[in-house]
């Protein structure tokens, strides 16, 4: 088989399957337990240091 | 010691400059060389008047956040709309009245040479340092921490004006790779990477030095629009000089391969230079105009990752019924319709935002102005995949619906959301209390509405039309109607487009006016207020 084929075979099939999950791995990640705490504090990261980056001291890790 | 490094490579490059504009083959190169000559011997002499001086009064600025290069964005992105509408403006009234094609500037100022100048302002120089100026304010308040990379970033601004003057030098005088949103040549491309490049780092180092522990969701989409640009630019510009000599480059695809990479290129500049860079503002720009987190965090998560691995496959929807394969163009078609759900998904997740608060609406015309951008969005986001339908783009394909289509993007989606964040940041860079005039927002906020709604719609009508009429045959299967027969019964709808236009770039001026005044008159912030409040 020429080049373009086996490119265009592999895109279509594993590569298509390959994509499709990590999309679906994203997606369940994204719903994995506890992720509402986490994701309440990282929403609210705009109303935090407005003014002035935060020192050294102030960092969350 | 690092100014004389600095005094060498400008003091190489003035030299590089005059060569190249005396052996220069073409007009637009000698101009470019000539620009380009001039600015180096400027910032030569400027940096050698600040060469070994003494470090007086240096002040650690680690604990501030660096604004003054957002200020000049700021400032950038209200001069360049201005200047983009008003060109905008003009050839619209062109197309209605081709005597405005002046006999005196045919070569350089007829429609053919100010489209593309219009299209790269509105989109290159007014949205590109609206995300410039953006990304750079979101990045330092949601990392903590000042910009990476030190006066890096003045040369990331600085560098792209250079980069939009030499452009629209090039497109005025004729030298375009007549590629759609790719028109500069190969060395203004060249320099644009450099830019680029600059841009990223900057962008990056302050995301690694963050004293955050998560990326907030807005730089995600502004990383994603950086670096996929990045990657479309290099791609697509793939061209080999004539000559270094002059502007003229030959590009290495051919064929059928260059149309798709260029569509790819070209639908992608709207995938992730006018969406996902636009949808970075959204995130930030709503949540805080509303006092309230974004309405579902998880919901922006699959967003952002939908988005991105859809977008990149619509591309071939703009070369249905060509030389492209079937199954390309069905799987462009097929993607693009798929991308109705993350489209809607940022939408409505954007709308929520203001559940609880939705009486804001009456009372903030700034808040009012980023939920109809938002709902631009959603408008232009479900008529794009419909006309991406191979039977829908048989009909709408080079008629003026694409025009009208386009334009309820730009002007309603990316317009209104810049309009907004600009709004919501001149007050805050300026530490003024307030905007000067919130009825003067209101008057803005109507004009654009209104000169939006007058565009779309007079750009449906002609387009449906004069798609009808093209593909109307007569019983024997004659074609009923020439091309000129089209062109004169558009004529009434291309006025109405031109005043439209008129009402939009009232409404940018307005804007300028107010800003402007708020920098001026507007009580200052108290200074008790700037003192930085611990958050918790």
């Amino acid at each position: 088989m020429e080049l373009y084929t086996i490119l265009r075979q592999f895109a279509d099939s594993w590569m298509l399957l390959f994509l499709f999950s990590v999309f679906v791995a994203v997606v369940i990640w994204a719903f994995r337990p506890g992720s509402s705490k986490t994701y309440e504090d990282t929403a609210n990261i705009p109303f935090r240091h407005e003014d002035k980056p935060a020192t050294s001291k102030e960092a969350r890790q | 010691m690092s100014n004389y490094i600095k005094l060498i490579v400008l003091g190489l490059v003035a030299i590089f400059g005059m060569i190249a504009a005396n052996y220069a083959r073409d007009v637009a190169y000698m101009v470019h060389a000539m620009i380009v000559t001039a600015v180096s011997v400027g910032l030569f002499l400027w940096t050698l008047r600040h060469t070994d001086e003494p470090e007086i009064g240096k002040l650690d600025l680690a604990g501030e956040y660096m604004d003054g290069v957002i200020r000049y964005g700021v400032i950038a992105t209200a001069f360049w709309g201005v200047v983009g509408f008003l060109v905008g403006t003009f050839i619209a009234f062109q197309l209605a009245f081709p005597s405005l094609n002046f006999e005196f500037l045919h070569g350089y100022g007829n429609f053919g040479r100010l489209r593309p100048l219009h299209t790269s302002a509105v989109i290159f120089a007014f949205g590109g340092n609206a995300l410039i100026a953006t990304s750079f304010y979101v990045v330092q308040r949601t990392s903590a921490a000042r910009l990476w990379g030190g006066n890096l970033a003045w040369f990331v601004f600085w560098g792209y004006q250079l980069f939009i003057v030499l452009a629209a030098t090039g497109y005025l005088l004729g030298s375009t790779q007549s590629k759609e949103y790719a028109e500069p040549e190969w060395h203004v491309d060249l320099w644009l990477t450099i830019v680029w490049v600059a841009y990223l780092a900057v962008f990056m180092g302050t995301l690694i030095k963050r004293k955050e522990p998560h990326i907030y969701v807005a730089n995600w989409f502004f990383l994603a629009f950086i670096v996929t640009v990045a990657m479309l630019h290099l791609v697509n510009n793939m061209t080999i000089p004539v000559s270094i000599w002059g502007s003229k480059s030959v590009i290495v695809w051919a064929g059928v391969q260059d149309a798709m990479i260029q569509w790819w290129y070209g639908h992608n500049a709207v995938g992730f230079f006018l969406t996902a860079g636009f949808l970075g503002m959204m995130y930030y720009f709503i949540p805080k105009q509303a006092e309230r987190p974004v309405f579902s965090y998880k919901l922006s998560i699959i967003h952002f990752w939908a988005l991105i691995f859809l977008y990149i496959w619509a591309g071939p929807h703009h070369l249905h019924y060509t030389a492209l394969p079937d199954w390309a163009s069905t799987l462009g078609m097929v993607f693009s319709i798929v991308l109705w759900m993350p489209s809607w998904g940022g939408m409505i997740n954007g709308l929520m935002t203001l559940s609880g608060a939705w009486d804001k609406l009456r009372t903030d015309p700034v808040i009012r102005m980023m939920v109809i951008s938002v709902g631009f969005y959603g408008m232009s986001t479900f008529e794009g995949p419909m006309m991406s339908i191979r039977a829908v783009n048989s009909l709408s394909h080079y008629t003026d619906w694409t025009i009208g289509h386009v334009h309820s993007g730009a002007l309603g989606w990316n317009g209104m959301i810049t309009f907004g964040a600009l709004y919501y940041l001149v007050p805050v860079l300026w530490k003024r209390e307030r905007l000067y005039s919130l009825s003067l927002v209101s008057w803005h906020f109507w004009l654009a509405t209104i000169g939006i709604v007058l565009y779309a719609a007079s750009m449906w009508v002609t387009g449906i039309m004069e798609g009808l009429m093209w593909r109307e045959v007569d019983a024997n299967g004659f074609l009923v109607n020439s091309f000129a027969d089209t062109v004169a019964a558009k004529f009434p709808m291309y006025v109405v487009r031109g005043l439209g236009g008129v009402m939009f770039l009232s409404g940018a001026l307005i804007m300028c006016y107010n800003l402007w005044m708020t920098v001026r008159k507007a009580p200052a912030k108290e200074a008790s207020l700037t003192v930085a409040v611990p958050a918790e």
